[in-house]
């Protein structure tokens, strides 16, 4: 006898009943995990955005012969304490490249230091009564606050928190990067595409295609001993330097590169294949003029993609001894430089408390890099995939 | 006996046909040898897809192939411009000579080969690019026009020859994508004929298609045998009776009958060949 509506409706309920309840459990996964994120950009924000601000006091600045000889004598001595030392280092090099200040004085916004930093921003600080009670008459008047802390975006690294700034790190990775895409995008794109154009499917190509797979899996720190072996030991590449980043980071980015390739090429559908090799095009003619146009933009995501990785990597760097001390500028690809990950390692182990901001603020600085890059994938897709 | 005694006789009254010729020759056909095949056999591997081939296609004809599903006749076809070369694990022996050369001699570079014998395959595959640039490509890769002007009016003609050029004129700059099904596949056809290639291989060049675009490429290659070979496979019988010169028929990887056509269809001269044509299996 068959079922009526009403019966087969009754044994539904509990089906229903379990579709809703996995719906509800998948969309309090998805709201968990959107609340970790809401929660750790929120802490990075309000730890890292006061690092983008740096207190400046407004002082008389005097430049004479005896400040040339002794910084501290160009500021009167109740601020001595206030006003950052490693700006007053730097006043005898002024007054040599500009000699027309000799013998004058005036009124000057100039670098505070980092406790009076901290101070104002509500943090603890060093400094004694006394000294707050300078600050907050100074602030009453105008004369100390908070601005934009251009030193953060234009220094290199420094002991002094209030000197601190992320540049150096920045041009590491620029450089180290360039090197990296220089290296493992042609090779990767290259290896890729004589593996799926030209190879032949025999067991040594197997073996090449697991190989690669492996590759993409091991733990980066052991390309940095590989990246320490080869390049510096036995090609003797200068330590420290984007050179040997740039190459030890382009080892590990080549099976990204290479599997992305592959994938992209092996989208591109056989009819197109079929079509150019039917009107006469060779094998290369094939792969240059119909498929590569049409895999590039998956190429350019998985390279992209495989870049951003590349750029918070610090564990392979350690190796090669990019994390390091690193005040200056980095000129060239020989340079000792660091790069951002590492300086955010740096500044991290800094027990200054000044340095905690200062972290967070790369922390900001880095995911702001590379949530631009993926968006840049994004849009590099988006706006050249071709239908077929 | 009596009946047996007047078979015989009928068949020795037909002269029997040398190896690779039609039984029957259709008078109005041309008779220049455009491809001759003799004991060609291939291989997927261990399988044997083609068993002793021997045909011998004629210039300016329409040359269709139909057997049954997995018969060998696309294989075969492929042979003729060796795409089967790029399928892994083939093995192919025999000989497939066109204009006195083995084209699988080793000498014989593939390529050079590819733009003698053009094809259209079953599905229209024309370029991700503009209906311009899928005729002009492969003429400007092999070098036939140089100057822009030479390359429209190769363009064009190939478009005219085609048959679509009248739809197309005033958006070439358009993809060739973008054109309906039919409309791709005369694209293709004219992307073939712009290389000026002495044969042009159809695999199934309709199978994709609607009536009314399928009766346009059958127009479309009665008009083209003026000036190509046509060898073209197909599943459809009533189309191969309606735009063949000559038709073989192939079963199971191998040639059962290389016939004119009208006799293919009205007195097949193999007990195969007049199953499938009437319907018994197919």
């Amino acid at each position: 006898m068959s079922q009526s509506f009403d019966e087969i409706s009754a044994q539904l309920k509990r089906r229903h009943r379990k579709s809703a309840r996995l719906k509800w459990l998948s969309m309090g996964a998805l709201g968990l995990a959107g609340l970790f994120l809401v929660i750790f950009f929120a802490d990075m924000l309000g730890k890292g955005l006061p690092a983008f601000q740096q207190a400046q006091i407004r002082v008389e600045v005097t430049y004479s012969e005896q400040s040339q000889q002794l910084p501290l004598a160009a500021v009167n001595e109740d601020v001595r304490e206030l006003v950052s030392r490693g700006w007053l280092r730097t006043l005898p090099m002024m007054m040599r490249d500009n000699p027309q200040l000799l013998g004058t004085s005036r009124q000057e916004w100039v670098l505070a230091d980092g406790q009076v930093d901290q101070y104002l921003k509500g943090h603890y600080t060093r400094l004694d009564d006394d000294e707050k009670e300078i600050v907050d008459a100074l602030a009453e008047q105008g004369r100390a606050e908070l601005q934009f802390n251009t030193t953060f975006f234009s220094r290199g690294d420094s002991k002094m928190p209030e000197l601190a700034g992320i540049m150096s790190a920045a041009m590491g990775t620029v450089m180290t990067l360039l090197v990296t895409l220089a290296v493992s995008f042609p090779i990767g794109v290259m290896t890729a595409v004589y593996l799926e154009e030209f190879a032949p499917d025999n067991r040594l190509t197997q073996i090449i295609e697991i190989n690669i797979n492996n590759l993409a899996a091991i733990p980066s720190i052991l390309f940095g001993l590989l990246g320490l072996a080869i390049f510096i030991n036995f090609f003797g590449v200068p330590r420290s330097s984007p050179l040997v980043g740039g190459l030890t980071l382009a080892l590990m980015t080549l099976p990204v590169i290479i599997i992305a390739t592959r994938t992209a090429l092996r989208s591109v559908p056989d009819n197109i294949r079929h079509a150019a090799f039917g009107v006469g095009c060779s094998r290369w003619q094939v792969v240059r003029d119909h498929v590569l146009p049409l895999a590039l933009p998956g190429i350019m995501t998985g390279s992209i993609i495989g870049l951003a990785q590349a750029m918070g990597e610090t564990a392979p760097l350690i190796i090669v001894g990019m994390v390091a001390f690193i005040p200056d500028i980095s000129a060239s690809v020989t340079d000792a430089a660091t790069v951002l990950p590492a300086q955010i390692f740096t500044w991290a182990g800094e027990p200054d408390r000044a340095f905690v901001e200062k972290t967070a603020g790369g922390i900001l600085v880095l995911l702001t890099i590379l949530i631009a890059m993926n968006a840049t994938a994004v849009v590099l897709r988006k706006k050249f995939e071709r239908r077929w | 006996m009596m009946d047996m005694k007047v078979a015989n006789l009928g068949a020795a009254s037909m002269s029997m046909p040398a190896i690779g010729e039609p039984v029957t020759r259709n008078e109005e056909a041309n008779h220049e040898l455009s491809i001759r095949v003799r004991d060609l056999n291939l291989w997927y591997g261990q399988t044997q897809a083609l068993q002793n081939i021997n045909i011998d296609v004629y210039q300016k004809n329409v040359t269709a192939l139909i057997g049954p599903s997995g018969c060998g006749k696309s294989t075969f076809l492929r042979c003729l411009n060796r795409m089967n070369d790029l399928i892994r694990g083939v093995r192919i022996e025999g000989l497939v000579e066109m204009d006195g050369r083995d084209v699988n001699e080793v000498r014989m570079d593939e390529v050079a080969l590819r733009r003698r014998v053009g094809m259209v395959f079953q599905k229209p595959n024309p370029f991700p690019k503009s209906i311009y640039e899928n005729i002009a490509y492969a003429p400007r890769m092999h070098d036939l026009v140089s100057r822009k002007a030479d390359q429209d009016e190769l363009v064009e003609r190939a478009l005219q020859d085609a048959g679509l050029w009248n739809e197309v004129k005033d958006k070439l700059h358009q993809p060739g994508t973008s054109l309906s099904g039919g409309q791709q596949q005369r694209l293709c056809i004219a992307r073939a004929i712009a290389v000026q290639p002495d044969v042009i291989l159809m695999d199934e060049p309709t199978s994709a298609l609607d009536p009314i675009s399928t009766a346009t490429i059958e127009d479309l290659m009665d008009k083209l045998k003026k000036q190509f070979t046509i060898i073209t496979v197909t599943h459809n019988m009533q189309q191969a009776a309606r735009v063949a010169d000559y038709t073989a028929f192939f079963h199971l990887g191998e040639l059962i009958e290389y016939n004119d056509t009208k006799t293919m269809f009205s007195n097949p001269h193999t007990k195969k060949a007049e199953d499938y044509i009437t319907g018994r299996y197919g």
